[in-house]
């Protein structure tokens, strides 16, 4: 409650937290929402302008924009976050498990990290498609397994810190179980960590899938999908330009608000995993990049 | 330095046999039966069993799963990565040029994005908190927020078709380079500019610099004190960036239709041609690697702390 | 005669507004030992710093500081660097952060020495040998080329002391020379500093948290609370018969205890 209230004091973030909970609402009732068929064809209708009825026109194909978007929230972001969730509740497990018990499980665990975190982001999404074949399906899968490897290596270090703290040693010596601790003592305070890790990444995410759904890879025709909608606007670039605008635009919007918000919330909660990096060593701006404050390499 | 050196190169040998293996493995998990892939590709009209076993003897796939790992393994050390399912070339022939062509456009742009970066990194750092940090910082921050391919389309609608000053496509003269590399600049260049910054900032409150004025050092040699310091952290990070920016180029040479690896690899999953996926993601892979080593070896040899301690 | 004379300093942070130095004056007489006490936080490093001029940007100092009657809040950045290291110089807490970490320390004693002198690489060398020597470092050029990493605490403390030496500046400030070492070392350094000034007669700020350390070297002594100077005088005064409070606390318990304490939490 006192991270809600410290961000309402910030505008910007209350704005970005805001936009974010309307976009996801209205992804989630987008069949209630949308004024028409996202996929219903009416050739009358191509390239026409904005209308009353048709609040931002008609694509080439004569479909309703503004509804093209609004279903397209659903791939585009919804999904995403779901992604995101499954990969963040990996790694956080893994994190846990090597960070609280260290020794071999620890070790083996880290070079498993190690391996996952060799490969090039962009290029394991390829191979992933490569493999399973094109879909939004299976983008979504191949981020859930490069991602869990990068949430793990923080958590842990999250959770070292926290271990060594006194009243989780004092825990220990009073005879409460292992899960025990880590769930009453070491998950409520790395959930500030967690929070910033994943923030950060949501706004590379949303990048990365519209980018895989422009080349083609990513959700297929005809439903409505942001990278989607414009790799369509692409083929009549020249002669209409003006239909880059609105999912253009919708990525631009949304993908700030989650960056305003992860450096809100990164300022709010103050996570100590940022500062207690060794100071000017090459680690410290790799954590940097890699994770929240400069949004991921790994981007398009 | 020298045994350093040998250890970390060392170190790196394992990671590229685990990564070829994983890369094999990955590509057998696919559910699709290659010789099946091949016949489809070839356009057989119809599959027999028959026909089957002879293709996948053909391709040497009855053979046990370690000792085709290794045939592979020695055969992509000489570059022979096998012969494409859907064009029967070999894949070297089609994925070497591309990969030269990406390179290309990586190096420009590397080179681009380091000056770029280490200018206003250094700049920014060193005006903090007045317009010209500030504006940088904002407008960085709002160029990271947009697509690339966007931004991409957007400047060839732009440059291409409006101005009509720019090709839109293709690599025929050195002006085809520049939309790309702008777009790919305008990318990086925004992450990394905060890394120097960053770095700087954190130099500049180091007490050398303190004791350097307290003692009445020239400020010019202090800034050079702070700079050899800062970008030593800049190089390997730069390092580092070069292999991600040779797997990110995938979006941009689409956009720009730029025959490299990018579009290479684009084409070959949508028609499924898996030699040339496995050899590309091999080749990055061990790209990002390779690239991971040098950008270590060369922080070790510029910061004796570090490489005392390893 | 006064070398340095302090009116009206006040220090003030801009980005929060927060006074970190209230309106404080005082003065070091030619050839003393002044030693500023407090708690860390109570504005000891700031008083010296500004001084030298050498506070943050954001940091913004207000009211008159007199070297040899010259006020040097009033000079230009220029003059006041050639001011630093040679009439005013500064010796640091952490000798181990006090050198640039990618090079050798020669590096640092050669562009101080010939931003000031002028002199060549070989005059450099055979004076800081004598001044290096003087302080008890064997092996000088060997020293020289050592990265600070290679160093001890100490031995960077004393080389701090060495460059002083050459330099013969009119006023030493010595920000916590002996905090961040262990006791021999510590000793060893005072040594140092008590020898410097009977040989070069120089002034000298020497700001502590250790009343201990400043009973044997300083003459006189100011304490800080909170950025203000709630107590002066001369040192057996002080010691003695304490006017305020805090100095009576400060006596009594010597900080010796509380200090070795806060060091202990403040490293882990």
């Amino acid at each position: 409650m006192k991270i809600l209230r410290n961000l309402s004091k910030d505008r910007l973030a209350a704005a970005s937290f805001i936009l974010i909970v309307v976009t996801i609402v209205a992804g989630i009732l987008a069949p209630y929402i949308a004024p028409h068929d996202p996929n219903e064809v009416n050739m009358r209708l191509r390239f026409a302008a904005p209308s009353w009825e048709y609040l931002l026109g008609n694509d080439h194909l004569g479909r309703c924009i503004l509804s093209r978007l609004i279903y397209g929230i659903r791939p585009s972001v919804l999904w995403v976050l779901g992604a995101l969730f499954i990969s963040v509740l990996i790694g956080a497990i893994a994190g846990f498990i090597a960070g609280y018990f260290r020794g071999k499980v620890d070790f083996f665990m880290m070079r498993i990290c190690d391996i996952m975190l060799s490969f090039p982001g962009y290029v394991m999404t390829l191979a992933v498609v490569g493999i399973l074949g094109i879909g939004l399906k299976n983008i979504l899968i191949a981020f859930i397994l490069m991602k869990w490897a990068w949430f793990a290596r923080v958590i842990r270090t999250a959770v070292m810190q926290y271990v060594e703290l006194d009243y989780v040693k004092f825990s220990k010596v009073t005879g409460m179980s292992d899960i025990q601790i880590i769930w009453k003592h070491i998950v409520p305070v790395t959930l500030s960590d967690i929070a910033v890790v994943s923030s950060g990444s949501m706004g590379s995410m949303i990048l990365q899938i519209s980018g895989f759904s422009f080349l083609g890879l990513g959700i297929q025709a005809p439903n409505a999908e942001w990278g989607m909608m414009l790799n369509e606007a692409r083929q009549v670039m020249f002669s209409r330009p003006e239909l880059m605008l609105a999912p253009g635009l919708a990525i631009i919007i949304v993908v700030s608000a989650f960056n305003f918000l992860s450096d809100a919330l990164q300022v709010a909660l103050d996570p100590k995993l940022i500062r207690s990096t060794n100071k000017f060593q090459k680690q410290e701006v790799e954590t940097e990049i890699r994770g929240g404050k400069i949004h991921e390499y790994t981007r398009s | 330095m020298g045994s350093y050196m040998m250890k970390r190169i060392l170190v790196s040998i394992p990671l590229l046999l685990i990564i070829s293996f994983l890369t094999f493995v990955f590509m057998n998990l696919s559910p699709q039966d290659p010789a099946e892939v091949v016949l489809h590709a070839q356009g057989v009209p119809k599959i027999t069993d028959e026909l089957m076993t002879q293709t996948k003897a053909e391709l040497g796939l009855d053979k046990p799963f370690i000792v085709r790992y290794f045939d592979w393994l020695v055969a992509c050390l000489q570059l022979d990565f096998g012969n494409s399912y859907v064009t029967g070339q070999p894949v070297w022939s089609l994925i070497g040029p591309a990969f030269l062509n990406t390179l290309k456009l990586t190096v420009v742009s590397s080179v681009v994005i380091i000056i770029l970066s280490i200018l206003l990194g250094v700049v920014c750092a060193l005006r903090e908190g007045t317009i010209i940090d500030q504006s940088v910082r904002g407008f960085s921050f709002f160029l990271a927020t947009m697509p690339p391919y966007w931004l991409a389309s957007l400047m060839i609608w732009y440059f291409a078709v409006k101005l009509d000053l720019l090709p839109t496509n293709g690599m025929d003269s050195y002006k085809s380079y520049i939309l790309p590399v702008a777009v790919i600049a305008i990318n990086y260049a925004g992450i990394y500019f905060r890394v120097v910054r960053s770095s700087v900032l954190n130099h500049l409150n180091e007490d050398y610099v303190l004791y350097a004025r307290a003692c009445g050092v020239p400020e010019r040699k202090i800034t050079m004190h702070i700079l050899r310091n800062s970008l030593q952290v800049a190089v390997s990070i730069f390092c580092m960036a070069i292999p991600i920016i040779l797997g990110s180029t995938v979006v941009i040479e689409n956009v720009f239709a730029w025959p490299g690896l990018g579009s290479l690899s684009v084409r070959s999953i949508l028609s499924r041609d898996f030699p040339i996926i496995q050899a590309y993601v091999l080749i990055l892979a061990a790209a990002f690697v390779l690239f991971n080593t040098l950008s270590d070896i060369i922080n070790a040899a510029m910061n004796p702390k570090l490489r005392k301690g390893l | 005669m006064n070398i340095l004379e302090v009116e009206n300093l006040q220090v003030t942070d801009m980005n929060t507004g927060q006074i970190i130095v209230y309106n404080s004056s005082f003065h070091l007489k030619q050839g003393n030992c002044l030693a500023i006490v407090g708690e860390s936080g109570s504005g000891k490093s700031v008083t010296c710093r500004s001084i030298m001029r050498l506070n943050k940007p954001w940091i913004h100092q207000s009211g008159d500081i007199f070297f040899k009657g010259e006020n040097v809040n009033h000079l230009s950045e220029k003059e006041m660097r050639k001011k630093r290291g040679k009439n005013l110089c500064m010796i640091l807490q952490n000798g181990m952060s006090a050198f640039d970490p990618s090079c050798v320390i020669g590096v640092h004693l050669r562009e101080t020495l010939a931003a000031h002198f002028g002199w060549s690489n070989q005059e450099i060398e055979t004076k800081m040998k004598k001044a290096m020597e003087s302080v008890m470092l064997k092996n000088p050029i060997e020293t020289m080329n050592k990265y600070p990493h290679q160093l001890s605490g100490g031995m960077l403390q004393r080389i701090m002391i060495a460059l002083a030496l050459v330099l013969e500046p009119d006023i030493m400030i010595a920000d916590e020379p002996t905090t961040a070492l262990d006791t021999i070392s510590q000793f060893e350094v005072i040594e140092q500093f008590i020898q410097l000034r009977e040989r070069m007669g120089c002034s000298m700020i020497f700001v502590s948290h250790d009343l201990g350390v400043v009973k044997k070297i300083a003459d006189d002594v100011l304490v800080m609370k909170d950025g203000k100077i709630v107590e002066r005088g001369d040192i057996s005064t002080v010691f003695s018969k304490a006017e305020h409070e805090y100095t009576r606390y400060l006596v009594s318990t010597r900080l010796e205890v509380s200090n070795h304490f806060r060091k202990i939490m403040g490293r882990v």
